[in-house]
């Protein structure tokens, strides 16, 4: 089908409400900067699920690394995005500038040159992720026993999503499977939890016109009580997945219980080092403690069961700014992507008045 | 190797060698005879001045160095007022260690780029400092520049209207993925626009078109620049994202690491805002001048609200806000 007929079909919609969840942060980001929350009827709800993963990070998980930021031998490297993540005192870059040395990266790999060419300290990444990244990991880990290097660790907090997505499914009506875990994973998880939560999944790539798609098969499958998993990104997302990022999980990681921000334990959600691997973890098994600060609904954003905009907090003392939840620290996260649209989005702006603040 | 030292930083005999050596060959114009601790210039009724200092690492990128940059980024931000630049300062805050040879080519860069921009260096200063880094010291460059304004010039935020056209130099996107991807050790042919918009905006000027508002678009990025002046004009600036330009390799560069080039920064790109009437003719001086090839128009300015929105690849409608924090690579 032709992608104008698509979004002409989507525009006109005038069946029963849905509430669609794309699970992925990056499918989040992707939508709004498509444009297509813009275009689409009203009766078409597009909700942001569990698959931002420093969203769903616990804050237990930020103190263990402010702890350990604090030895002077240990040097902390993370992504950018996890800096600003509250824990339950402070964040990472609250401890930086206290003196604490995090340092955050581009590529993990990057760690292996800091630790060979100082071998005083110890190298911990925060590995934070979902599937997608488990793989990037485990090179990591895989070079670093190449290079010999023995000051490298990995504080994990990695999580698989099938679980995550049967935690969010009340009320909703269909789900755009997590394009980049799929990758990985290949399609069968969908089909199984298609089968399971009786609801249609698309699997997605990121693109204007992939998302235009899917979001249209998701209708169709919808109304038409279809349960299945469609594969709308069969250029990169195989049945299988991929055999060598597979292994590679395989060979260092096994499954384990995992503490989700706004979700709570969920038993095989988590994936950690190996027994023989243990001497590179620096603590990652048992770390729960999660203190929300009070008001804040991530919980409930990160599930779906509301929209940013109905939490107290948004907007008003939780802002890109001053984030109080991770969900407006992430740049993938429903808060940070749903503050620069509403409130005031573009669709109210038309209707109501001129010369309002859009920004 | 000869290398800096401490010594070249105290004053006496090794600090003027090292001037005479690197500098006063590179720089020499009348102005720096004598090397009196004040330039005397002559001047004009109306002058600009700006100041700005240069960090970048690394000193030497895809496209340019950290000496091309300070003269682009000091002359581009006279431009936009529009100044047409006379003179600039070159201070030199140098770590112990810097290889001497590297200096040179920095200071002889920065020579060849004020000649291309039209600007004299007429004074300078160095000093030495403990490295920030053993294993790769660097060198810190601030830079002043006074440019002259014509009586009647006025470019300013307060003057855009409601139907002016917005127009963009040239691609987005390219400083900040050359100098990422050399970081990243990542070969690609990204190559940094570092590059003085003398020829492009006094053209304009000496062509009498009426700029009502010009900023380059450096740190932040377009979003950011834009926001800026729509927030300045208390205007609604409307861009397309079809008629942004992109390169394919800086595209997708951006793609494969979760940026998105609006947020991405330039050294030698402008966003001028105009009467509709005059953007054909401004396309053209833009786009025969040495940088502007690329020019497009990209938008319009409304006055129905105060912000930035995009009219998406699918016919969309977004907002398009400041750039937060720093333009991060995702993890997932």
């Amino acid at each position: 089908m032709e992608l104008s007929k698509a979004i002409e079909y989507l525009k006109n919609y005038n069946g029963r409400q849905l509430r669609l969840m794309e699970v992925c942060g990056t499918h989040t980001a992707a939508i709004r900067n498509s444009g297509l929350p813009s275009i689409i009827s009203e009766r078409i709800h597009l909700v942001s699920g569990p698959g931002c993963p420093v969203c769903v990070t616990v804050t237990g998980y930020i103190d263990k690394l402010i702890s350990l930021s604090k030895d002077s031998r240990n040097v902390i490297v993370t992504f950018g995005d996890l800096m600003r993540v509250p824990g339950s005192e402070m964040d990472l870059s609250r401890a930086k500038s206290e003196g604490a040395d995090i340092r955050f990266v581009y590529s993990p790999l990057d760690m292996i040159r800091m630790a060979e060419e100082d071998r005083d300290h110890v190298y911990i990444f925060a590995a934070v992720g979902f599937e997608t990244t488990t793989p990037v990991y485990a090179a990591l880990i895989s070079e670093a026993e190449k290079s010999g290097t023995g000051n490298i660790r990995l504080l994990t907090a990695l999580k698989t999503m099938p679980e995550a997505i049967i935690k969010s499914a009340e009320g909703i009506d269909g789900f755009l499977a997590p394009g980049h875990v799929a990758v990985i994973t290949g399609t069968k998880p969908y089909e199984e939890l298609a089968g399971k939560l009786e609801l249609p999944f698309v699997v997605s790539g990121f693109k204007e016109e992939g998302l235009a798609a899917a979001i249209y098969a998701l209708v169709k499958m919808a109304q038409s009580g279809e349960r299945r998993c469609l594969n709308l990104y069969p250029q990169a997302v195989r049945e299988e997945g991929s055999v060598l990022a597979g292994a590679a999980i395989a060979k260092y990681f096994e499954s384990g219980d995992a503490v989700w921000r706004g979700i709570g334990l969920i038993p095989g959600s988590g994936m950690y080092l190996k027994e023989e691997f243990q001497r590179l973890d620096a603590g990652s098994r048992g770390i729960d403690g999660n203190t929300e600060t009070p008001g804040c609904m991530c919980a409930k954003v990160i599930t779906g069961r509301i929209r940013p905009d109905e939490c107290h907090l948004f907007g008003k003392t939780c802002t890109v700014d001053h984030p109080v939840g991770a969900c407006m620290v992430s740049q993938e996260g429903a808060c940070f992507v749903a503050s620069s649209v509403s409130p005031g989005s573009l669709r109210e702006k038309s209707v109501s008045c001129s010369g309002s603040k859009i920004h | 190797m000869e290398k800096i030292s401490k010594l070249h930083g105290a004053g006496g005999i090794s600090t003027a060698k090292l001037i005479d050596e690197v500098f006063i060959g590179a720089y020499s114009n009348s102005f720096l005879e004598g090397l009196s601790d004040s330039a005397v210039v002559p001047g004009a009724e109306r002058i600009a001045v700006t100041t700005d200092s240069f960090v970048v690492r690394p000193l030497f990128f895809p496209g340019g160095d950290i000496g091309r940059l300070a003269v682009c980024g000091t002359v581009n931000d006279l431009l936009m007022n529009g100044a047409k630049p006379e003179y600039i300062t070159a201070g030199y805050i140098l770590e112990e260690g810097l290889d001497i040879a590297d200096l040179k080519r920095i200071a002889g860069s920065m020579a060849k780029t004020a000649e291309e921009a039209g600007v004299k260096i007429v004074t300078g200063d160095t000093k030495v400092i403990e490295p920030v880094d053993a294993r790769q010291p660097g060198l810190i460059i601030n830079t002043s520049g006074i440019g002259f304004v014509d009586d009647g010039t006025d470019i300013s935020p307060s003057r855009i209207e409601e139907g002016d056209t917005v127009i963009l130099s040239g691609n987005l996107g390219d400083h900040h993925a050359a100098i990422l991807g050399s970081r990243m050790s990542i070969k690609n042919h990204i190559a940094s626009d570092n590059a003085p918009l003398t020829e492009m905006v006094t053209g304009l000027m000496d062509n009498g078109i009426d700029i009502h508002a010009m900023r380059d678009v450096t740190r932040g990025g377009l979003a950011t620049i834009l926001n800026e002046l729509a927030v300045a004009s208390g205007k609604h600036i409307s861009i397309e994202e079809t008629a942004i330009p992109v390169s394919g390799e800086v595209a997708e560069f951006s793609r494969l690491l979760g940026l998105d080039p609006l947020n991405m920064g330039n050294e030698g790109k402008c966003v001028i805002i105009l009467p509709q009437e005059e953007s054909e003719k401004a396309l053209n001086i833009i786009r025969n001048s040495k940088y502007g090839r690329n020019a497009c128009r990209i938008g319009v300015v409304y006055e129905d609200a105060t912000g930035v929105t995009l009219k998406t690849r699918i016919g969309g409608e977004k907002i398009v806000s400041s750039l937060y924090g720093e333009g991060l690579p995702r993890i997932c």
